[in-house]
């Protein structure tokens, strides 16, 4: 065991000082083009916020469901096949009857795989819809996979939406990242004051152009809207004259003539015409600028608009004209959200852990090298070299993957500082064991070292175990924990077998006449 | 402590009672008193709050949270003078911004001079799945070394480890029952790491025992015990004092953040000292672990 080969000599030395290396570039600021990467620091250190949203589906639900009855209405019609009293039952089930003689031929048109109405995905084996019909009523309902493919639909678009508006907003490198089907997991490195992104991406920014219409009383195609301040409610017409797709662009302005702060917008060309054409006819009407379900201000339309811009006007502050131009130049998320979990450091909180964390790091570090040294003498000298070496591997490792390191995660090196020295403490002590009944001091070194490995192994086997299925259950800091305890571990056996046993041997051959080494 | 062999063997009956009483009551605690769950895993919010105001007292700041209506409140000094844990359980809804009005709130009591160092906010659902998780991840950790020694060690051995096992975490959570100390996300990763710690620490001493069922026939398995023990006494009590010295330097120097956690491992390293050598091994006595045991067919 103590028996070194050239090849391996060097291949030691140079697999150390290239990883040593990686980890010292995280301290000297050298540009090289060579190896530009860094340890990431986790939000608790730098300070940051973590937001987990998630997506109310319900109403996208309900809302692709009403779109579908009216599709199955002109689809029976165009096929010729009577229906009566269909509705949707709970917002959840398409409900309608079909007469004795077209049974048959109905249920063959939703249950064809090339059906048209209800497509058939070949990848999930199963129709969009589930399709039950009870005597001659047939309910619909969103298939397992049918629900899948709305939620990853409004999941995608939401992303979209979302990294829009963090990037108007112009922090440093948001991370969004999608989890499960519905969720969606936001995090803002040096953001310490979230509020006003938690207010941003809770409007969904659904704004809509209606007349008011002139009756009092709620009817068919019509609808009773609040005003944003509560001030008065109004009927509104369901007919969208205009809604926030048909924008290009929306900015905060003043209007020179009222003094008052407005956003100003600019249509596309559909939109345009659209508006120019509502505007003509409706002189003299009450335009209602609705956003998520409330009127921000419902100016009279005075003379036709067909520049294809114009200005919405409101008791605008600054900051919230800017957000509401913010908002609708970025789109209308496709559902609400809601924030699940928060996690929110301060900078200042997060130095004060790096710090904490860098000082417990060096009092514990020395204190083990201190203890090591008095008990081993010299071999504690080369198990603290070990060390030094070890915590240098395993920065390089996180360096090389450029992997977080969380408060927690140096709570794992610092752990790995006390139990890495568990290796050579098993050698040295089977060494001393061997040394009562053999004279030649070489042969007992090197009994020491074969008959400790399966202990060693098994014993770092086991934590590293805990080490990965925290890995794959833990969350956030955690996850910073686990990934530094199990690198940890494999850079102790490799320190311990390939640098420690190096210098060990070196020692033991050049000092073999010695009395007594250990 | 080389040379002289210490009867670990004779004490093995009382400490086996003590260790009984002391799980009993670890259950007892478990089950009536229950674990003080964090906001991980109860949901609600906490807020550490740091004020540049000497004058402000606890009950200044529970008498203005009072006021916001945010259900039960905590309010406990942290770490430093200035710094509270602000803790409650206000059920979201989730169209306003809570922290946000807090803050507004706060200010108009004390006036302007704090700010909010963390914020962690956990609603319901969100906690009960990292609950399960965290659940989930210590049985499957218990499982997946139950399954490991059973692959290197026989049927007893495994036994003996992983009754050691459940003998640290039953304990360690009782005494975090006991004294209500706070369970959330970083003491489930204690315990995760005290499992792997206890169980490295038994499979030393058993590595041992096996070693020298072999070598020796005619040693009964008390007296084989009991030489194990001694022969890797040394190592033993090097690296638990290597490690706690690392986790002693957590507890103080590591900030109010991790104190949980290294308390928890400081528990757990102990209790794996002492399960390796009282409960592990007097389980192999009690099975009559023999040469035989090892020596297939």
């Amino acid at each position: 065991m103590l028996y070194f080969s050239k090849l391996r000599i060097i291949s030691v030395i140079l697999f150390t000082l290239l990883l040593s290396y990686f980890a010292t570039s995280n301290f000297f600021k050298i540009d090289d083009n060579f190896f530009s990467r860094n340890i990431n620091l986790g939000l608790d250190l730098q300070g940051g916020s973590y937001l987990l949203l998630e997506i109310d589906n319900d109403p996208v639900v309900t809302q692709q469901l009403q779109n579908k009855l009216l599709q199955i209405k002109n689809y029976l019609k165009e096929k010729k096949i009577n229906y009566k009293n269909i509705i949707l039952i709970n917002n959840n089930i398409i409900s309608f009857e079909i007469n004795e003689e077209q049974l048959d031929q109905t249920q063959a048109l939703f249950d064809n795989d090339d059906s048209d109405i209800n497509p058939y995905y070949h990848q999930y084996k199963s129709h969009e819809f589930d399709l039950s019909i009870n005597n001659n009523i047939f309910l619909l309902n969103f298939s397992k996979y049918g629900l899948i493919n709305i939620k990853s639909s409004s999941q995608n678009t939401a992303i979209e939406i979302i990294r829009r508006r963090v990037d108007e907003i112009g922090t440093n490198e948001p991370n969004i990242l999608k989890r499960g089907n519905d969720r969606i997991l936001v995090e803002l490195p040096g953001l310490d004051n979230p509020d006003r992104i938690k207010s941003l991406l809770g409007k969904t920014a659904n704004l809509t152009f209606r007349f008011i219409t002139q009756k009092d009383e709620e009817s068919f195609g019509t609808e009773k809207l609040s005003f944003e301040d509560s001030s008065e409610v109004a009927i509104v017409s369901r007919r969208i004259v205009l809604s926030g797709d048909n924008l290009i662009d929306a900015k905060p302005r003043m209007d020179s003539q009222t003094n008052e702060t407005v956003v100003s917008f600019t249509l596309d060309r559909v939109g345009a015409k659209r508006f120019a054409k509502a505007t003509l006819s409706g002189v003299g009407k009450r335009l209602a600028i609705v956003l998520d379900g409330k009127i921000i201000s419902a100016p009279n339309v005075r003379e036709p608009i067909v520049g294809g811009s114009g200005q919405i006007t409101g008791n605008f502050t600054f900051q919230s004209a800017t957000d509401l131009a913010l908002l609708l130049r970025s789109g209308a998320l496709p559902a609400p959200l809601n924030i699940i979990e928060e996690r929110t450091v301060g900078p200042d909180l997060g130095q004060d852990s790096i710090n904490a964390g860098i000082l417990s790091l060096i009092i514990g570090f020395f204190l083990v090298i201190s203890f090591m040294v008095l008990r081993y003498k010299i071999f504690g000298l080369i198990a603290n070299v070990t060390l030094i070496f070890n915590l240098l591997l395993l920065l390089g490792i996180l360096t090389l993957f450029e992997a977080t390191l969380t408060l927690p995660g140096i709570a794992g090196i610092i752990l790995t500082v006390g139990m890495a020295v568990d290796a050579n403490v098993l050698i040295y002590e089977r060494i001393k064991e061997e040394l009562k009944y053999e004279k030649n001091q070489i042969l007992a070194f090197d009994r020491g070292y074969s008959k400790s490995k399966t202990t060693i192994l098994d014993a770092n086997i086991t934590t590293l175990i805990a080490a990965v299925i925290l890995f794959i259950m833990g969350s956030g800091p955690v996850k910073g924990f686990s990934v530094t305890l199990g690198i940890g571990i494999v850079t102790t056996l490799f320190s311990v077998y390939f640098i420690a046993r190096l210098l060990t041997s070196l020692y033991v051959i050049k000092n073999k006449f010695h009395k007594k080494l250990i | 402590m080389e040379n002289k062999t210490i009867p670990f063997n004779n004490f093995y009956k009382i400490f086996n009672l003590t260790s009984s009483l002391l799980i009993v009551i670890s259950i007892l605690l478990l089950l009536f008193k229950g674990l003080n769950y964090g906001v991980d895993f109860k949901g609600g919010t906490l807020i550490e709050i740091r004020t540049t105001n000497n004058n402000i007292s606890i009950s200044d700041l529970r008498k203005a949270f009072n006021k916001m209506d945010l259900g039960d409140i905590s309010v406990k000094e942290f770490g430093k003078k200035n710094d509270f844990i602000i803790k409650f359980e206000k059920k979201d809804k989730p169209k306003e911004n809570i922290i946000e009005n807090i803050k507004k709130n706060l200010s108009k009591s004390i006036g302007n001079n704090f700010e909010f160092r963390r914020v962690e906010s956990v609603g319901p659902k969100v906690s009960s799945e990292l609950l399960i998780s965290g659940i989930i991840a210590i049985a499957l950790s218990l499982g997946a070394m139950l399954i490991y020694i059973w692959i290197r060690f026989e049927w007893q051995f495994s036994l003996g480890a992983i009754i050691a096992l459940f003998h640290d975490v039953i304990i360690t959570l009782g005494i975090f029952s006991l004294f209500g100390f706070e369970i959330n996300l970083s003491i489930v990763a204690a315990v995760l790491t005290i499992v792997g710690y206890s169980m490295n620490d038994t499979v030393v001493i058993f590595d041992r025992v096996r070693e020298n069922l072999r070598k020796y026939s005619d040693i009964k398995i008390f007296d084989l015990t009991n030489i194990s023990i001694n022969e890797t006494l040394s190592r033993t009590i090097i690296t638990s004092i290597t490690t706690l010295l690392a986790l002693l330097s957590i507890y103080f120097f590591g900030g109010e953040v991790l104190k949980g956690f290294s308390f928890a491992m400081i528990l757990g390293v102990i209790f794996g000292t002492y399960s390796s050598i009282y409960i592990a091994n007097p389980i192999l006595v009690f099975l009559g672990v023999s040469q035989r045991t090892i020596i297939k067919e």
